[in-house]
């Protein structure tokens, strides 16, 4: 899919991960952006990906240590603990 | 400032004396995201316990050889990565052919499905039947673009720090990066498209 600026669909793929890790200069951003406006596609692709990085992080971070394997940690490495 | 950032305050000297009550203060800080990366990378509490208790026994016998030059967080990181990665080879020995197919197939993944399911409600996004899938996605991903993703996207890790523990370039990071995160998000519209036209009938 070709828009009336420079950037097609396969130089926004090429591009999403920096694009999304704000690691993009301003000139490409603004451009991503304008094509991002005028295609639905794109917009999809962009605000999924987005949301699949969040949900798996968010799930990714509700695994804590259990305290029954903390305390088997500090018996098989010998240390005190009730040090913080 | 989560654990793994506060470990400027660990007294590396302390360490290098073995001093038992500076590395229990570097397990304190540091053992939840060794579980959590182990719990995402083998995918149960066994495996996780044994790459948790591995990592800081090679920490405890190995400080030596750290240099400093990275936070000790990711240097814990690399250790276990390292577990991790060595224990999934032993599982799939026989496999290897398979697992090489995956990698070619997983490797040019461009997005086919093009549904809008960020409209879905917050309660439908994170429901238990929904988490369970958002598990089952990450295990479907190849071990190093999975270590990748892990790091970078659940541990908060930088490209350099990320490139530094699995010990690749920042480039080989993003590459595998970006085919986890199209594949996690092709396996999540799968899902949710699904679930979309059954409340829809």
């Amino acid at each position: 899919m070709k828009h009336s600026h420079d950037l097609d669909c396969k130089d926004l793929l090429s591009q999403m991960n920096d694009y999304i890790d704000g690691d993009l200069d301003e000139t490409l951003c603004s451009e991503i952006e304008a094509h991002i406006k005028t295609c639905q596609h794109c917009q999809i692709i962009v605000d999924t990906l987005k949301k699949t990085i969040t949900l798996c992080r968010e799930e990714g971070r509700e695994v804590n240590l259990p305290p029954d394997a903390r305390q088997r940690l500090f018996e098989k490495l010998n240390l005190p603990e009730n040090d913080d | 400032m989560n654990k793994a950032d506060e470990n400027s305050k660990i007294d590396l000297e302390a360490l290098r004396r073995k001093d038992k009550h500076a590395f229990a203060q570097l397990v304190n800080q540091n053992s939840d995201n060794i579980y959590r990366l182990g719990m995402k990378m083998l995918g149960n509490p066994q495996d996780a316990e044994d790459i948790l208790q591995e990592t800081f026994i090679k920490a405890f016998d190995n400080i030596d050889r750290f240099e400093g030059r990275s936070k000790v967080s990711t240097w814990l990181y690399r250790i276990a990565v390292n577990e991790a990665l060595m224990l999934l080879r032993k599982r799939k020995d026989n496999l290897t052919e398979i697992d090489a197919e995956l990698e070619t197939k997983n490797g040019d993944l461009l997005p086919r499905q093009i549904v809008d399911w960020c409209c879905l409600p917050e309660k439908e996004l994170v429901s238990n039947e929904s988490r369970k899938r958002i598990n089952a996605a990450i295990q479907t991903l190849s071990d190093a673009n999975r270590a990748a993703f892990l790091l970078r996207d659940v541990e908060g890790l930088s490209t350099k720090e990320t490139a530094d523990v699995l010990d690749i370039s920042e480039s080989a990071v993003k590459v595998r990066l970006m085919r986890a995160r199209l594949q996690l998000r092709e396996e999540l519209t799968n899902f949710f498209a699904d679930k979309m036209v059954r409340e829809s009938l």
